[in-house]
């Protein structure tokens, strides 16, 4: 009897974990499947070379490149804020902070990446966009800054967490090597912690860079609709998941091109933020190996 | 007048009469520490002559790695870590508040209970200490890094491989090379925490040598659970337990005729 139970929750185990395989493989063959039939009636050259994407005009141009500019853009803005703030608050954290401190602020921050994100894109749409007017006058009422920088916030504490779980796991006795040495504190955070915990500081870098390109609801209220391709953050831009918002709630037809081409813009945000995952994880393995 | 007569009389019963003027002479008064409500220390009276070795012997937990950190400000870090009375390195108290704890840490050098050798390069981790000063002359740090490394007698294992992680070395290289890297600031006292106990025999014998020698340039105090290891390398020998110096006095007193019932049990086997 016992062993008929513990089969039948081994079985079940089993079920669970098949499921989850079973729907990631259900949703990349769709994509691949959608994208094959779009890239079957355009050409991947034209794909990648082309810099208009008017899929929903008369004239149409299927070119990514002013939707990965858009994203690449946004993000790019994003990280500039995040980077510099998350790592000053992990090393803080972890280096300079009281015990108490460190464990209430850590969970606040956490709670940042717990916001809605459509609250955060009607604060860059706003609040930000219209204090940023005061200095930049040309700033449209839609562009890649103020939402870029609305990320940026956003995912501070990808990039302050992760990294001070890193900093917070090298081992005590390195800094104390360094103390006793006669090094003041500042000297053994960026000399050896720092350096120390540098694969998991890029892996947190990498995740955050990730979901800042993976990231829809802030850019596609704030940065507008219109792919185009510039590096100027004070126009509207378009990003790839911006992009497929609009389509998926527009009325286009089941089946036709338009309506392919999200699945285009879905494959190649895929492979995007498939390679990061793949990198830090694989970077994070290293990390590992060296600690054990 | 009086006092002055005594550091004569101290310095002249070192065994050798030059003192070096690398080494230091440290004075503890009636040293009491606490972590929160837990009485570590209770009340040390201790003076460490020049150019000798002086172990710290006792059984886990009696304090003896607690007052070995007091030396370098090493329980600063600790929380809940308080501290009371006086503890003299030439003369000066270095628990007065306008103590530079940096400069002092410069002074006197530790070695830790395992191999903690930075993530870096075996000549990067010897010239750390210098790097952090603010020297930059390379070849004045070239020199002191190879000094460095033979004193601490790994020179020729590695002179040719110095760019090599020092991850990559063996756990007494290592340990070896951690003794290089606190040498290449040239202290005048090193403190060791237990400095062979993660290492093999052969490891071990080559640290005592090296302690053996260094004694000339340096005031060694060394925490040791290895009573054989006390008794071939120190001069003195302190017994603590439970937080009191128990008996401190020549090594060889100690362990063929000690003063107290508990230092002979300890020395003995017979707890601990």
């Amino acid at each position: 009897m016992q062993k008929i139970k513990e089969l039948v929750i081994e079985k079940s185990l089993l079920f669970s974990a098949l499921i989850t395989i079973a729907v990631t493989f259900g949703i990349i063959s769709v994509l691949a499947i959608e994208a094959f039939r779009f890239f079957s009636e355009v050409s991947i050259f034209d794909f990648f070379t082309d810099t208009q994407w008017t899929p929903l005009f008369t004239d149409k141009h299927y070119g990514i490149l002013p939707l990965l500019s858009g994203t690449l853009l946004t993000s790019f803005i994003a990280i500039s804020v995040a980077l510099p703030i998350g790592l000053s608050i992990s090393i803080y954290l972890s280096e300079y902070a009281p015990k108490s401190f460190r464990k209430t602020v850590k969970p606040l921050l956490e709670l940042l990446a717990a916001v809605p994100t459509v609250v955060y894109g009607f604060f860059a749409l706003i609040v930000v966009t219209p204090f940023l007017q005061q200095f930049i006058p040309n700033l449209s009422g839609f562009n890649s800054l103020s939402a870029g920088i609305v990320m940026g916030i956003m995912i501070i504490p990808f990039v302050s967490s992760l990294s001070e779980d890193a900093l917070h796991a090298v081992p005590k006795a390195l800094k104390e090597a360094s103390y006793g040495m006669g090094a003041t504190k500042l000297q053994t955070a960026f000399k050896v912690v720092v350096p120390a915990a540098s694969s998991g500081i890029i892996v947190s870098i990498i995740l955050a860079i990730s979901r800042a390109i993976g990231e829809t609801m802030i850019v596609a209220i704030a940065a507008g609709q219109q792919p185009r391709l510039t590096l100027d953050p004070t126009v509207p831009v378009e990003t790839i998941t911006a992009f497929i918002v609009q389509v998926s709630l527009g009325d286009v037809q089941h089946g036709s091109i338009e309506y392919r081409t999200i699945f285009a813009a879905g494959i190649t945000l895929f492979v995007f933020t498939f390679l990061l995952n793949t990198l830090s994880y694989r970077i994070r393995k290293k990390y590992q190996e060296k600690y054990e | 007048m009086e006092k002055l007569k005594d550091k004569k009389l101290v310095s002249a019963s070192t065994e050798d009469d030059i003192t070096s003027k690398n080494a230091s002479r440290i004075e503890a008064k009636d040293v009491k520490v606490w972590y929160d409500d837990f009485q570590a220390i209770k009340g040390i009276d201790m003076v460490i002559k020049p150019n000798t070795v002086t172990a710290f012997i006792g059984p886990s937990g009696c304090g003896k790695s607690t007052f070995l950190r007091l030396f370098n400000r090493m329980n600063d870090y600790v929380e809940g870590f308080r501290m009371e009375g006086k503890i003299k390195i030439e003369g000066n108290n270095i628990y007065k508040k306008k103590v530079n704890v940096e400069e002092l840490r410069k002074e006197i050098g530790m070695v830790f209970q395992k191999p903690n050798p930075f993530p870096k390069s075996i000549f990067e981790n010897v010239a750390y200490g210098l790097k952090i000063q603010g020297i930059k002359d390379k070849k004045f740090i070239n020199e002191r890094v190879e000094k460095a490394l033979r004193q601490a007698d790994l020179w020729e294992e590695v002179k040719d491989n110095l760019k090599k992680s020092a991850l990559a070395l063996s756990g007494g290289q290592q340990q070896r090379l951690c003794i290089a890297r606190t040498l290449a600031v040239q202290p005048s006292i090193l403190l060791m925490d237990e400095p062979t106990s993660a290492l093999d025999p052969i490891s071990t014998a080559k640290i005592e040598e090296l302690i053996h020698n260094l004694k000339e340039d340096y005031t060694i105090i060394i925490v040791t659970h290895n009573m054989q290891q006390a008794s071939r390398i120190s001069d003195y020998t302190a017994f603590f337990y439970l937080g009191e110096l128990i008996e401190f006095d020549k090594t060889r007193k100690v362990f063929t005729n000690p003063e107290k019932k508990q230092t002979e049990n300890y020395i003995t086997g017979r707890f601990g």
